[in-house]
């Protein structure tokens, strides 16, 4: 009877501490859950704004006077107009009151540089246009795009603020008057790095992330496989084949920068090859990424049953047989996933690229492998680091685009996975 | 393990044997010059033709390593610095091969302490900062002797300052703004103390080691090279003092707030003047031996030299760059034109 009363009492308590476990789980996975949401949605709410930029309608001018320099009408002349000049007159017309050089300098801020190159190359492909005056969406520099996205930014103190009140003023009149308009920012997706929010991309960090990776995956992958196979299919079992599977290991475990000094004291400092090109981030990145696909490989050796290699065997093929005709293709999707994580944690990647000078100002959208370029995690690191407003919106852009490339390769990592994958 | 790297050795060789030629100009350095050079290279490559020059931000003394490190296109053709080249690495640079450089000067800076907006506001003598942050203080009135800085507080420093603790966020030892600082606060603050005015004479170098030495106990917390990256901290840390460029105070103006250095807040005016102590000279430096192989070289320096850029008026001046003086900046634009050698004598003078 006392036994039984102990077994009674002593069940509730086991049964409470294994509600309180779950609990714990639950907790565990709701804490987890809840910052990566916080943090989604703050890069969200951020980033979704840079998504989009702000044009203001002008009438626009295009003065003969100010575009034929010199009197034979030349196409070098429309070169070198000053078409900074043609956009603060289309400016005034709007605020016909204003006169004070100052003030006017500081209205024709409103419109970003760049559509100053943009009139150029519309009045070359239609010469037509000099004399006309035509009415343009331009785009509003990032200032303004700030202020526009940011309506709660009008209320804190001017001197707290990106634009003085009579600069504000003269941007609640262009809206009043329904002259100003958001538009989808295509700037963002055509154009590399630049010093103007409004004008800065990601493009230019894509292309360069993309031969960085192509370079890696060229030299990473049939290397890794093919030490993969050897060391699980061929190699005796003796100390040296166990010496080497250690510092596999090992190598994968190593700091990402180490791979960044090694990239810089051999491929930069031997082979003289050149600073921030992709082929020597993707050379790097290769070496880091080996002992992963390595692992892989090995892993998804293994878990072919030996009973195919011996029917293989068994009759009459050889070992080389054996491994490309059943072994190889049996495994491939396991490889094939590996390699994948592997290229995702090389894209995401940014401080052994620090050591070999990928982390650099680039305006020109790569076109090879030996330009020099950034790759997408740089490119974040830079806009963070940048004094301008304006670029707090394109750091969480680009970490969305960052984020979706890696949710899409790690994607087609499960995708693979569970398609092709064979269960014994 | 053995195979893959052999097989890498292999490629790389295949590329590296034929020859690469570079159309685009590299230009490394100090990361307070980084936002200026960035405009001037962009406009650079929408206006000239020529290819957009690349910059990376890797610190006064990181870029001038690298800049020192021979003539070649694998070497970089420009590098920034917020401080002057000092001779050693004049010599560095001639052991080299690279002995035909040209100095430009393109502005002036100066350094701001500064903490958040919601902290207290601060009037700094160059002696507190000295006595707050240098490794080695006088343990006597006059400064004969010293003693590993025992200060926690402000207060005890200076008595009328508040009795928070010392936390200063700065930048680390590579970076130009360190230099300029150690040189331009820390020592001049050094200098108040008779004794250690008279070590000077004495002793240079023990004079140099102690006078110009940022303590390491704790209260100065070195940041990187990343100026954003302070002023975020002091706006996390209400309590902190932040050291930083003049051109980060003035676009960041929402969320930090300015401490008077001896009386004087950085502003633009006191800057150029001369009146606000901590204050010191931009700089870049040209391998003349590129310019004639590296396409662009000169026009780009045109640029960065031109009144429209660097003039009292100019779009740099908008950017944060407090302009020389107009014969100041003509002798320069000249400098940059004929490509004029730096003379390393110049600065044994000093």
């Amino acid at each position: 009877m006392n036994n039984l009363k102990k077994i009674e009492y002593s069940l509730k308590k086991r049964k409470r501490q294994e509600s309180r476990f779950k609990i714990y789980g639950l907790l565990g996975i709701a804490t987890a859950v809840s910052f990566l949401c916080i943090i989604l949605s703050s890069i969200f709410m951020e980033g979704k704004k840079a998504f989009l930029s702000t044009y203001i309608k002008l009438e626009v001018y295009f003065d003969p006077d100010i575009i034929y320099t010199s009197n034979d009408q030349k196409e070098e002349d429309i070169k070198f107009a000053n078409f900074q000049k043609i956009i603060k007159n289309s400016l005034n017309s709007f605020f016909p009151e204003i006169s004070d050089k100052g003030e006017l300098r500081k209205l024709s801020n409103f419109i970003s540089s760049s559509e100053e190159e943009n009139l150029m190359k519309l009045v070359l492909k239609n010469k037509q246009l000099v004399g006309q005056k035509i009415t343009l969406w331009l785009l509003a520099s990032s200032k303004i795009d700030v202020i526009n996205k940011n309506p709660d930014m009008e209320l804190i103190a001017e001197e707290d603020r990106l634009i003085s009140d009579l600069e504000l003023n003269w941007l609640n009149e262009i809206r009043s008057a329904n002259n100003i308009k958001s538009n989808f920012n295509k700037n963002f997706f055509v154009k590399a790095d630049s010093t103007e929010p409004e004008q800065a991309g990601i493009w230019g960090s894509l292309v360069g992330s993309f031969f960085t990776l192509f370079v890696t995956l060229i030299l990473s992958f049939p290397i890794a496989v093919a030490a993969g196979v050897f060391l699980e299919e061929l190699a005796p079992k003796n100390k040296f084949t166990d010496f080497i599977e250690v510092n596999i290991n090992n190598l994968a475990a190593v700091p990402s920068i180490i791979f960044g000094l090694l990239g810089l004291a051999i491929f930069l400092n031997v082979m003289h090859l050149p600073r921030s090109a992709p082929i020597v981030g993707g050379m790097v990145l290769a070496l880091m990424t080996l002992p992963t696909i390595i692992i892989a490989t090995r892993a998804s050796l293994k878990a072919v049953p030996p009973s195919i290699r011996e029917a293989a065997i068994g009759l009459g093929a050889t070992k080389f047989q054996t491994v490309t005709h059943h072994v190889l293709p049996l495994s491939l999707p396991g490889i094939l996933t590996g390699t994948i994580i592997g290229m995702s944690q090389a894209l995401g990647e940014s401080a052994p690229l620090l050591m070999i000078g990928m982390v650099a100002f680039i305006v020109d959208v790569p076109g090879s492998f030996l330009d020099s370029s950034t790759v997408l995690p740089v490119q974040i690191y830079l806009w963070k680091s940048t004094a301008a407003r304006g670029f707090v919106e394109l750091t969480a852009a680009g970490v969305m685009v960052l984020l979706s490339f890696l949710i899409l390769m790690n994607g087609i990592a499960v995708f693979i996975r569970q398609k092709f994958e064979k269960k014994w | 393990m053995k195979k893959s790297s052999l097989a890498i050795v292999a490629l790389a060789f295949a590329f590296s044997t034929e020859s690469i030629a570079r159309d685009q100009i590299k230009i490394v350095g100090s990361s307070t010059v980084y936002p200026f050079a960035t405009v001037v290279a962009e406009r650079f490559g929408k206006t000239s033709g020529f290819k957009t020059p690349v910059i990376e931000s890797t610190g006064s003394g990181g870029g001038l390593k690298l800049f020192c490190k021979g003539l070649g296109t694998e070497h970089p053709d420009i590098t920034n610095a917020s401080r002057r080249i000092k001779s050693k690495e004049v010599k560095k640079c001639s052991k080299n091969g690279v002995t035909d450089i040209t100095e430009i000067k393109v502005g002036f800076d100066g350094i701001a302490m500064a903490n958040a907006k919601s902290g207290p506001m601060l009037e700094l003598s160059l002696k507190d900062i000295y006595l707050a942050l240098a490794k080695d203080v006088p343990a006597d009135p006059e400064g004969n002797t010293v003693k590993p800085n025992p200060y926690k507080m402000w207060n005890e420093v200076n008595p009328a300052l508040p009795a928070a603790p010392i936390v200063v966020i700065g930048p680390p030892p590579t970076s130009g703004t360190r230099d300029a600082f150690n040189e331009l606060a820390i020592e001049r603050g050094c200098k108040k103390f008779p004794g250690r005015k008279a070590l000077k004479k004495k002793d240079k170098k023990l004079y140099k080691s102690q006078c110009r030495s940022v303590r390491e106990d704790g209260p100065y917390v070195e940041a990187g090279e990343n100026d954003n990256l302070i002023i975020e901290k002091l706006v996390a840390d209400p309590g902190a003092l932040g050291v930083f460029g003049y051109s980060f105070l003035d676009q960041n103006r929402d969320k930090v707030k300015a401490a008077k250095v001896d009386g004087v807040f950085p502003e633009f005016e006191a800057i150029s003047s001369g009146k606000y102590p901590v204050s010191r000279s931009l700089f870049f430096y040209i391998k003349n031996a590129h310019a004639s192989v590296i396409p662009g070289i000169k026009e780009y320096v045109r640029e960065f030299t031109s009144a429209k850029a660097i003039g009292s008026d100019g779009y740099l001046v908008s950017k944060g760059l407090i302009p020389l003086g107009e014969s100041e900046r003509a002798q320069f634009e000249k400098d940059g034109k004929n490509l004029a050698k730096f003379d390393g004598k110049v600065l044994n003078k000093k």
